[in-house]
């Protein structure tokens, strides 16, 4: 192998891994703050085909990005107010979230289908995704407001007592969740892939979960699992390229027996997981109780 | 004087008659909502909602459709069920019903010219086992090294479409296809009887309430069903009674994978006939929301199943008479699950207006 190869090797895992590293420390900061958000799929799919649609119609890169955030907000502002206010289980609300974005996207984007647009250089956005894993983390071990955010999730009833307001932090913290997922979808709709397709995300929302539970809950474990399974989808692609004598299918199933070994593997540590997941993790704050 | 908002009160009993209203309040909240959406996309709402809800069941054919879809739902959800009243959150169902029409596809393939009365029932024992047994694994997963069953199961979804498509172009693929990407017909006998002729309403739907009728004697009537609502209410009580929790993790995966299963068989030798890439239009994931609308009970997964199932038929009108794209099926459905989990706080709270002064 010469250096150009693994150069470009390197480069194309930085690529394709950005989307994975926006939505899982979007999703974990939702989680740390005790709230467990499922529709990181849907709003992907409605981050990227926002920010598409709107690429084809004005031509402005930032709008497009601002509109895509913006969708994102909506989208988990609606999960929010749901599982805050509500009080609904936030399992089905965040599957419930998920099926309306795929709808909402396949909908909104059906006449885009084939557009062509020029893709964005995708280098910003690999930077990006590093600073932003090191700002959360920066924000949760050293800042009190991050000190407090994670209170609430490890325990909000003790949070509540001393004066905090679980719901207005919680609510920010689902925000800044489906504002990074919908970053991740925009992402790809525009640098990576770029186009627009039904269902283009291909379960990398899902896998975002996964990854959170990979990282134990810890923003820098985020990138490592993220480039694992990003070195993974571009190591079974490449070998696929080299025309191994082996069905395709089994390369591309490759990510998700990945995802499902590397959970098996962190979790069979009960203790581990009961350590690190937030206590509040999917329990309603309910102040009368 | 009474405050001006209402308060949020914890019910100590959930309100039975809050149960019922539910599911209808969410239906009546999401038309009113579709009809919105429809007034935006700029079409007569009247005519659109006639053309989703009405039209797709104005005739024989329509009804007969509207229970070939429904089969699969509503049989996936009672399976689903069992799952969800023990708190356990299997939303791999599309991959079970995937590796149900596998196996049981595969006896069909397997005895292609084979015409015995007794290969039906061998294909939907084949398609049981598959589902089964692409349930289990997340539940060996979960109780062996506590792994999350809701990315398990999912990733398993992704994991049984790539077999499939693998067995249709590759070892399966039938050899006077004109390499399409499907396999060969079953027999004759190894397709579900049609219950009308001319219609496509087959088999599966007597199955399917057969099984609910199973589920229901199963939940009310014996001790397995009473152990897995408990550990569904308290999983402290259940953990004090001694109920192995094990247990009812792996048959819960077990049964809902077989339904599943038996969902994709009777698909693939019902209305299909052969294996192909796109077997199932995300039954499996529409199935949760069909078995939380029909509130885990089963007479409320029959009703909700055709509720849902009329979203499919409507989207499909909807494509082709008003070409508004069918995923609005899918918004249709996000949307009823949305109010409905709203509104299952009425449920376990109450408003009330507390007295000013």
């Amino acid at each position: 192998m010469n250096l150009d190869l693994i150069l470009g090797i390197l480069q194309i895992v930085l690529i394709a891994t950005t989307p994975l590293v926006f939505a899982g420390i979007g999703e974990l900061v939702t989680e740390k703050s005790g709230v467990l958000n499922l529709g990181v799929e849907g709003m992907m799919l409605v981050g990227a085909v926002s920010a598409f649609i709107i690429l084809v119609i004005t031509g402005s890169y930032f709008l497009a990005f601002f509109v895509s955030i913006l969708s994102g907000i909506i989208m988990s502002g609606l999960f929010a107010f749901l599982v805050l206010f509500l009080m609904s289980n936030q399992i089905a609300t965040g599957l419930a979230l998920t099926i309306f974005g795929i709808g909402l996207s396949s909908m909104l984007g059906k006449q885009y289908i084939g557009t062509p647009i020029d893709g964005l250089s995708p280098w910003f956005f690999v930077i990006f995704s590093f600073l932003i894993v090191f700002l959360v983390s920066y924000f949760f071990y050293k800042t009190k407001a991050g000190l407090i955010l994670r209170a609430v999730g490890e325990s909000h009833n003790s949070a509540h007592a001393l004066g905090y307001s679980v719901i207005k932090i919680r609510f920010l913290s689902i925000l800044f969740g489906g504002s990074m997922c919908a970053l991740a979808g925009s992402y790809i709709s525009i640098c990576y892939a770029p186009m627009w397709q039904e269902g283009m995300t291909a379960g990398r929302g899902w896998i975002a979960l996964a990854l959170v539970v990979f990282a134990t809950w810890k923003p820098e474990r985020v990138l490592i699992g993220a480039y694992i399974f990003g070195g993974v989808t571009i190591l079974q692609m490449n070998l696929q390229a080299l025309g191994l004598r082996f069905p395709g299918q089994f390369f591309s199933m490759a990510p998700y027996v990945a995802t499902i070994l590397v959970l098996v593997l962190i979790s069979s540590n009960k203790l581990r997981i009961k350590l690190s997941a937030p206590a509040s993790l999917t329990i309603p704050f309910y102040k009368g109780r | 004087m009474n405050s001006l908002f209402p308060s949020i009160v914890f019910r100590s009993q959930s309100s039975g008659l809050m149960n019922f209203f539910v599911p209808i309040i969410s239906i009546i909240l999401t038309l009113i909502t579709g009809s919105i959406i429809f007034v935006l996309l700029g079409f007569d709402p009247v005519y659109a909602l006639y053309t989703f809800f009405i039209s797709p069941i104005s005739s024989t054919y329509g009804i007969s459709e509207l229970f070939v879809k429904a089969t699969p739902l509503a049989l996936i959800a009672i399976g689903l069920s069992f799952c969800f009243k023990n708190n356990i959150y299997n939303i791999g169902a599309e991959g079970q019903l995937t590796m149900g029409a596998i196996f049981g596809g595969g006896i069909g393939i397997l005895f292609h010219d084979t015409n015995a009365f007794w290969l039906l029932p061998f294909m939907i024992f084949a398609g049981a086992i598959g589902g089964a047994l692409w349930g289990l694994i997340p539940a060996i997963l979960k109780t062996k090294f506590n792994t999350n069953e809701i990315l398990t199961s999912l990733m398993l979804v992704y994991v049984a479409l790539f077999i499939l498509d693998y067995l249709v172009v590759g070892p399966w693929k039938d050899p006077f296809g004109y390499s399409f990407p499907k396999s060969r017909p079953f027999s004759e006998s190894g397709r579900m009887p049609l219950l009308f002729d001319g219609l496509r309403v087959h088999f599966g739907l007597i199955i399917t309430l057969f099984l609910i009728f199973v589920s229901w004697f199963i939940f009310s009537k014996t001790i397995f069903g009473f152990q897995l609502k408990v550990s569904g209410y308290s999983p402290k009580a259940a953990r004090y009674a001694g109920f192995n929790q094990t247990t009812l993790v792996l048959f819960a995966f077990a049964i809902c994978g077989a339904f599943a299963g038996i969902a994709g068989l009777a698909e693939v030798s019902g209305p299909i006939g052969l294996l192909y890439r796109d077997i199932s239009p995300n039954y499996g994931f529409t199935a949760i929301i069909v078995a939380f609308l029909g509130r885990l009970h089963p007479i409320g997964i029959i009703f909700a199943s055709l509720v849902i199932a009329l979203t499919y038929l409507g989207a499909e009108d909807a494509q082709l008479f008003l070409q508004i794209p069918s995923a609005v099926g899918f918004i249709f459905q996000g949307l009823v699950l949305f109010y409905l989990l709203g509104a299952e706080l009425l449920i376990n709270y109450k408003l009330t207006y507390k007295k000013l002064l």
